[in-house]
């Protein structure tokens, strides 16, 4: 039932050589009283998609923020491209990044998509584009806009470079928020729900633009709802339940042998 | 092609020339003729000199009380919005009692006071900061500084607090220092937002720059007094004063519209 993700034999036949860019081993993370994560263990290689899946309250979303320390981990290790992210406890207690340099100069590889877009608000999509590389990747300000103008043209909005992000549907902000995330070159992409707060009808155009990334090799973790295109784009998926690892394999044996009579529920109920 | 252009101009006239407009500029016409015809201004050659002189004096004392209390401002604001207890506490000490006195009270607690106990430290007097600390002026800059810095302080307070957390969590995820988080999302926004609160301040603000006349700074209010005092005229300085004033306003108020036209809507 515990994930052993470190070296399961599974695992390596299925799962490619290629040198590992997030390695997460015995995660825990507690809310005070309530035990969110209890021991989760995951690894993506470069190259792969790993989806994470589960009902709400499993703890996938708390697994994907512990990742570039938007959650504080309680305790566990968590590499990023081979490098572990230092922690410390504080003065409370709490296990905060030991390095705030260093935590930084990680998250700035990671490219983050959030449920609710969180586009800066003040600025124009290019320059919510451009906000990172320029300000804390510290590249010239018209090769970011040259890269910019090129990554809003790929999700489709190139003529709304100009425009506020208060003006665009969902569907528009979050493939912006992609391109936003796509600016900084990111080792790995975290998606955190992309789809969940868009209307039925805007989900599409979303879950194409990450397909396509999918599909041209990005390494990327995905907390979903959306089985049909997780079974679609994933080479790994995690199936949580109440804050451990249920079950884990490739979609083909997640979603059509699963094992665990939770999963099988699970995927009864969803699908 | 002039012609073209004067049609339009005439055309866009009659556009704005509404008939509850004509009314009121009709009635803004009889009041400045029965001003001009029924009342005594032949003061006003004399006092010119000596009002323009006021009035630039009321005008940088609100521009340099208002920027210099914003600048105290933010740290205020953003002590109370997110600091540790021991930054926060001391912030809203401030608040409360700036906001819970009068500005009069003030100014003459730092004039009266504060400006009585200097001369008896001979250190003080022979220091460089003599020469102002024995005039008028600074202690009704300071305290007009602390006013608006305790409003304003309040008012930012709650312009930090109202940055949705999503928007400095992206800021965050993307690896931005604490400081640049506060530079390029979070004192941008919680200005955004803050911005139409501001213009109103600013007014109230213009509007508490007379009590410096209380302490013998020469600014507008008192070039009015003196000639209320020298000539015995009670409405007609006044009058002038009151059209000052609102002219003022009227430009502040204009300016700031035009800041807040410019900066994206529904920041948030």
């Amino acid at each position: 039932m515990m994930a052993h993700v470190t070296a399961p034999a599974s695992n390596q036949t299925t799962r490619n050589g290629a040198a590992e860019a997030i390695h997460v081993e015995n995660l825990h993370k507690k809310f005070g009283q309530l035990h969110v994560l209890k021991g989760v263990s995951l690894s993506a290689r470069d190259g792969e998609v790993v989806a994470i899946i589960g009902g709400s309250g499993s703890g996938k979303s708390t697994l994907l923020r512990c990742i570039n320390c938007l959650e504080n981990p309680t305790s566990g290790i968590i590499r990023v491209n081979g490098e572990e992210i230092k922690l410390k406890a504080d003065s409370h207690g709490h296990t905060v990044p030991a390095d705030r340099r260093q935590i930084e100069r990680i998250r700035s590889r990671l490219g983050m998509v959030f449920q609710n877009f969180n586009l800066w608000s003040h600025m124009t999509l290019l320059e919510n584009v451009i906000e990172v590389p320029v300000h804390v990747l510290g590249v010239k300000r018209d090769e970011a806009v040259a890269q910019a103008e090129k990554l809003l043209a790929r999700v489709g909005l190139g003529e709304k470079r100009d425009v506020y992000p208060a003006y665009l549907s969902g569907g528009q902000q979050q493939r912006a928020a992609i391109a936003r995330a796509l600016a900084i070159n990111p080792r790995v992409m975290l998606f955190d729900e992309p789809t969940s707060a868009l209307d039925p009808e805007l989900v599409g155009e979303v879950l194409k633009v990450i397909g396509d990334l999918a599909r041209e090799g990005r390494t990327m973790v995905l907390v979903t709802h959306e089985m049909k295109f997780a079974r679609e784009v994933a080479t790994h998926v995690i199936y949580l339940y109440n804050g451990l690892v249920e079950e884990e394999g490739p979609p083909e044996q997640i979603f059509g042998a699963p094992k665990s009579e939770r999963l099988k529920q699970f995927i009864r109920n969803i699908g | 092609m002039s012609g073209d252009a004067a049609i339009e101009a005439v055309a866009r006239a009659s556009l704005w020339l509404k008939p509850h407009r004509i009314v009121l500029i009709l009635i803004a016409l009889a009041l400045l003729l029965g001003a001009a015809f029924f009342m005594r201004w032949d003061w006003l050659p004399q006092y010119w000199e000596m009002g323009l002189v006021g009035l630039w004096r009321s005008l940088w004392i609100l521009a340099v009380t208002c920027a210099l209390g914003f600048m105290i401002a933010l740290p205020v604001g953003l002590a109370q919005a997110a600091g540790p207890i021991w930054l926060a506490a001391p912030a809203k000490v401030f608040c409360t009692i700036i906001r819970g006195t009068p500005l009069l009270l003030q100014l003459w607690l730092l004039y009266y006071g504060l400006g009585s106990l200097f001369p008896q430290y001979p250190w003080i007097r022979e220091s460089w900061m003599w020469p102002y600390l024995r005039q008028a002026w600074p202690y009704g800059v300071l305290a007009l500084t602390l006013s608006f810095a305790g409003y304003e302080g309040e008012v930012m307070r709650g312009a930090f607090a109202g940055v949705p957390r999503g928007q400095l969590e992206a800021a965050r995820a993307f690896g931005m220092s604490r400081w640049k988080i506060f530079r390029r999302v979070w004192l941008p926004q919680a200005f955004y937002r803050a911005l139409p609160t501001l213009t109103g301040e600013t007014v109230l603000q213009l509007k508490s720059t007379p009590l410096v006349a209380t302490i013998s700074v020469i600014d507008i209010f008192a070039v009015s007094s003196k000639v209320r005092q020298d000539t015995y005229l009670t409405y007609e300085p006044l009058l002038l004063l009151a059209l000052i004033y609102m002219t003022i306003t009227g430009i502040l108020v204009l300016v700031f519209s035009r800041i807040e036209a410019r900066i994206p809507v529904k920041v948030g």
